[in-house]
């Protein structure tokens, strides 16, 4: 069993006995997992390759509803509600919890319909508000000061640290609940790298973050809790000081001393 | 001789051959050219744009009326081929989900492409012509759609599959409905492309000729009812160049010379167009 650690603060999800199974697969790639993500805190998923943390954090926003035959069981609970049920309403629950990629996925337009996106969505119409809002979003996403004077140039034109904060930027637009991150720096410099680091940290001041990353280091900078997945199990939940110093599980102490992964 | 010795002259012979291959096709290519431009020119008088077909020996006929037929049959059959492709194909890439009736479309598509015009145009015939009792310009843009069709399809498709499945997955994260994911960024991203295979599309069927002499068939004088049959200059080259007068071949010319300018101005656009997405 899992050894999970009591969660302090307000919960933002809760995970019950949530399995994945791809479509075409025959055992599943989550197993059984019972997790709580604590609200306004980060918590990073760790673990080798195929562990399922990706799978884990793509169910959040329903992500492999896109796909056919993928099959959910067990609960995830969000805002009093399972969110794996039928009749959840996905386009609501992606306007709540928002995700980045691995690699920026700046849309072919220019910087500022990229970030208007989300809210245009929304039904957003109002020139003046849609400015405000997409200039507060690039200012929250710390790239406001290098692309103010080009706003209307392709977003294809900047970075590739510009354009994932771009997407930061874009996800933190339309003020989402909880925000998922994809491994968001694996294609990044680390300049780049540490300035999105410093702004997943903001950010926690206003959203709930999970981010699943390869970078052990990665995990113990920016987050307060961290959970270890292998074989697509859960197998500690905990304080990021205390699972890096002083973890419970052998398994866990394998594999971020290097062990194995 | 030594193995190396045997390799690096095995390597000079395939070279020497393929060069020599290359250089022969587009040798012919030039030299086609070459004198479709010099007979060509020689036959392009303003006149030619201005006046329609006459009776052969009078030297002062024109290419209006096939121009325009042939402007009129394009523009219909792209205003029928153009959308109907671009939709299947966004059905294919994006609603299809590898599932069977997609792949069966595709392969029927792919045939579709390759089988011969006059086939098609026999096939425009029976549906057409023989229940119309006559040939009309609808029969010829009908025919010209179906074979218009399958190639932007096929390019629409092949274009929408190349836009990375992380940017859908983005927009839709952001909570877009799957419309608008399609129109506002796969759309977008395949812009080029789709615009490139429409492009030579057209060109395609501007040149065919087959498809067209039994179903548009032709006429000597300008005629913009599409009930009846409309002149083109596919066909009208093939009347004139094969006529015994002399005025008429050299206006045989002339339309060759246009039609080819014209095809070849859509393919060198359709490949800046997409020279000029990859440079950014």
């Amino acid at each position: 069993m899992a050894t999970i650690v009591e969660i302090a603060e307000e919960k933002a999800l809760a995970v019950k006995d949530f399995e994945f199974t791809y479509a075409g697969a025959d055992a599943p790639s989550v197993k059984k997992l019972n997790m709580p993500i604590a609200k306004n805190s980060i918590t990073a998923l760790i673990g080798p390759s195929g562990c399922g943390k990706t799978t884990l954090l793509r169910s959040f926003n329903r992500m492999h509803d896109l796909y056919p035959g993928n099959k959910y069981e067990g609960e995830i609970i969000f805002k009093d509600r399972n969110i794996l049920g039928v009749k959840e309403d996905l386009i609501q629950l992606r306007i709540q919890i928002g995700m980045i990629f691995q690699k920026p996925t700046a849309f072919p337009m220019s910087i500022f319909d990229n970030v208007a996106y989300g809210l245009r969505l929304q039904g957003f119409k109002n020139k003046t508000e849609l400015k405000d809002r997409v200039e507060k979003a690039l200012h929250d996403a710390a790239i406001w000061n290098e692309v103010k004077d080009r706003l209307g140039h392709d977003a294809n034109g900047l970075s590739g640290g510009q354009q994932q904060r771009l997407c930061i930027a874009r996800a933190v637009a339309v003020e989402p609940e909880v925000l998922l991150f994809d491994e968001p720096t694996s294609a990044l410099d680390p300049i780049s790298t540490a300035g999105i680091e410093e702004l997943i940290v903001q950010l926690r001041e206003r959203v709930s973050i999970i981010i699943v990353t390869h970078n052990m280091q990665q995990a113990a900078r920016v987050s307060d809790y961290t959970g270890f997945m292998y074989l697509g199990e859960l197998i500690e939940l905990g304080r990021t000081e205390e699972l890096f110093v002083t973890p419970r599980e052998k398994l866990t102490e394998e594999y971020i001393t290097g062990k194995f992964g | 001789m030594t193995h190396t010795q045997k390799r690096i002259f095995l390597s000079k012979v395939v070279m020497i051959l393929s060069t020599a291959s290359a250089a022969i096709g587009i040798g012919f290519l030039f030299w086609i050219l070459g004198v479709l431009i010099i007979n060509g020119i020689d036959a392009l008088t303003l006149t030619i744009f201005t006046t329609e077909g006459t009776p052969p020996g009078s030297g002062d006929g024109g290419l209006k009326h096939a121009l325009i037929g042939q402007l009129l049959l394009v523009f219909y059959a792209s205003l029928f081929g153009v959308p109907l492709g671009v939709l299947a194909g966004t059905y294919l890439s994006e609603y299809s989900q590898k599932s069977k009736v997609g792949e069966i479309i595709r392969d029927i598509s792919d045939i579709m492409m390759s089988a011969p015009s006059i086939v098609i145009g026999a096939f425009v015939y029976a549906i057409v012509v023989t229940p119309m009792g006559h040939f009309s310009g609808w029969a010829g843009s009908i025919a010209l759609t179906i074979i218009m069709l399958p190639i932007v399809l096929r390019t629409t498709d092949d274009m929408l599959q190349l836009v990375p499945s992380t940017l859908r997955e983005a927009a839709f994260a952001l909570g877009a409905p799957k419309y608008k994911v399609i129109t506002q960024v796969v759309y977008r991203g395949a812009k080029a492309g789709i615009l490139t295979g429409i492009l030579l599309a057209v060109a395609r069927v501007g040149g065919e000729t087959a498809p067209l002499l039994f179903t548009s068939f032709n006429d000597n004088f300008l005629n913009t009812d599409m009930m009846q049959p409309v002149a083109s200059l596919t066909v009208t080259i093939y009347n004139y160049a094969t006529s015994p007068y002399e005025d008429w071949q050299k206006l045989g010319w002339a339309a060759a010379f246009i039609l080819s300018m014209f095809i070849l101005t859509l393919n060198i656009l359709g490949r800046l167009i997409l020279l000029k997405k990859k440079v950014k």
